[in-house]
């Protein structure tokens, strides 16, 4: 009778899958809309700053990528919690008017996955073996020249620690449904429900063939995009 | 054309150099002998200005290296004994440095290929450096040096571990270079090799120059006894 429960609530799931359910891919859509804003607002604040940290060695920087490592497990609902106080139109963001939108989200997502970005790029940095960085200097490099090449060097850990930020986003609950709100019109503009929020729901509902449809998706994603992380990184070890 | 005067470098408690003084004069080989660990790639590091942390004089050209580090750098060309490669072609990793200096387009082809072919590693040009074998990359890096064209040439242990064909290949290349008339300063733990290219020789001993002469005349009659145990070969009982 338990797996009865289970094996019709995996039956049903996949019906709408293979039927292509309008809502269903809605909904996956927005998510990798939301969270792909999100891991793009990272990268291009993240990437300079893990590469500053990666290059310099200023007294502090033990510190700061500390600070960034520890932020790396931070609980999303606690961030969920604090955004929802700073974003809400009665904190001291709210004029920001990002509560409740699908921009507001990947602003928390950002917030969540940044320091994803900062370590992994400094780390990815300062991986580069110190005889490359003499050969660049003794090959006529100057400063910023063999900062560059360094950079170009440490490219394929920048661009996985990306793809990890993006799939960290993409399956986190606390700030898309305390930022977000889960909202859905039918045919509205307005709408914030992702993957995460929408599964939580319909199994709060009880309605778990939808649930677990989303969930499917929300796998398929991630793994696809573990696969590419994996299949890049097989490429680049290689070269 | 280098002039070392009582130079001295430290890592912390472990004296790596202890005052260093010597001349190294324009177009030749000059051989830097020695156990491992004894001081010769940081006296090479100091001489190309990779490393910058030493106490003493380094004379370069009559210029002061200390103050003028990129100077020195863009005549001065090391080749290290791991063969780093970096993540690209070998036609790439041998371009890298005239690209950096502006060299592009056809000149810069043509640069790149001639020297590869003398290291006859032309066929090689399009393959990821880093899958090479390591007498390969051996080349490679000795190409990637040459084809900047600077006057001096500092080559640590570039011949370590490689079979006897790479080994000749790079040796040629080095007596080429000196008929060039470039100078060249080569760490070498290989007497027979010091005995074979060396106009004049260094024996070198826990960061302290012992011996420093003709390289026929320190292998055949050296002055100190820390020299004569090394050159006959007591150094490996």
């Amino acid at each position: 009778m338990a797996w009865e429960y289970v094996a019709e609530g995996v039956a049903g799931a996949l019906t709408l899958v293979v039927n292509g359910n309008r809502e269903l891919f809605d909904i996956a859509l927005r998510s990798v809309k939301v969270s792909g804003i999100a891991a793009m607002l990272a990268a291009m604040i993240g990437i300079p700053i893990g590469v500053a940290l990666g290059l310099s060695g200023f007294r502090g920087k033990a510190l700061i990528k500390s600070m960034f490592n520890a932020m790396l497990g931070i609980p999303t609902v606690v961030m969920g919690l604090i955004l929802y106080l700073f974003l809400a139109p009665a904190g001291p963001l709210g004029f920001l008017g990002l509560i409740y939108t699908e921009m507001g989200i990947s602003f928390g997502q950002m917030l969540l996955i940044l320091p994803i970005v900062v370590s992994f790029t400094a780390s990815s940095i300062e991986s580069v073996e110190e005889e490359l960085k003499d050969l660049m200097l003794t090959l006529g490099a100057n400063r910023v020249q063999a900062m560059l090449k360094t950079v170009e060097e440490a490219f394929s850990g920048i661009v996985l620690s990306v793809i990890a930020a993006f799939n960290r986003a993409i399956a986190e609950l606390g700030i898309a449904l305390m930022v977000g709100g889960n909202i859905f019109v039918r045919g509205g503009e307005l709408n914030t429900r992702v993957l995460t929020t929408s599964i939580q729901m319909y199994v709060a509902r009880g309605e778990i063939e939808f649930a677990i449809a989303l969930g499917t998706v929300l796998l398929a994603i991630v793994f696809a995009v573990t696969a590419l992380s994996n299949y890049l990184q097989r490429r680049w070890v290689s070269e | 054309m280098i002039a070392l005067n009582e130079i001295s470098k430290t890592y912390g408690d472990v004296s790596a150099l202890k005052r260093v003084n010597l001349e190294i004069h324009s177009g030749e080989i000059f051989a830097i002998i020695g156990n491992s660990g004894a001081g010769k790639t940081t006296l090479l590091k100091i001489i190309s200005m990779l490393e910058t942390d030493f106490s003493g004089k380094y004379m370069f050209k009559g210029l002061e290296a200390r103050k003028n580090p990129e100077k020195v750098r863009k005549q001065v060309t090391m080749v290290f004994q791991n063969p780093v490669m970096f993540r690209a072609s070998v036609f790439d990793n041998v371009a890298y440095g005239l690209r950096i200096r502006g060299v592009n387009g056809r000149e810069l082809r043509e640069r790149v290929e001639s020297i590869l072919e003398s290291l006859g590693i032309l066929s090689l040009a399009d393959k990821n450096a880093r899958k090479l074998s390591g007498g390969q990359r051996q080349r490679v890096a000795v190409a990637r040096a040459l084809v900047m064209d600077v006057d001096v040439y500092a080559l640590d242990e570039p011949t370590a571990n490689l079979d006897a064909e790479n080994v000749r290949i790079i040796e040629r290349a080095i007596s080429d270079m000196r008929d060039d008339g470039k100078t060249i300063i080569l760490a070498t733990h290989n007497l027979f090799q010091a005995k074979r290219l060396a106009d004049r020789t260094a024996y070198i001993e826990n960061g302290e120059v012992i011996e420093v002469g003709e390289t026929d005349r320190l292998f055949e009659s050296p002055e100190d006894e820390r020299t004569r145990r090394f050159v006959e070969g007591d150094h490996y009982f």
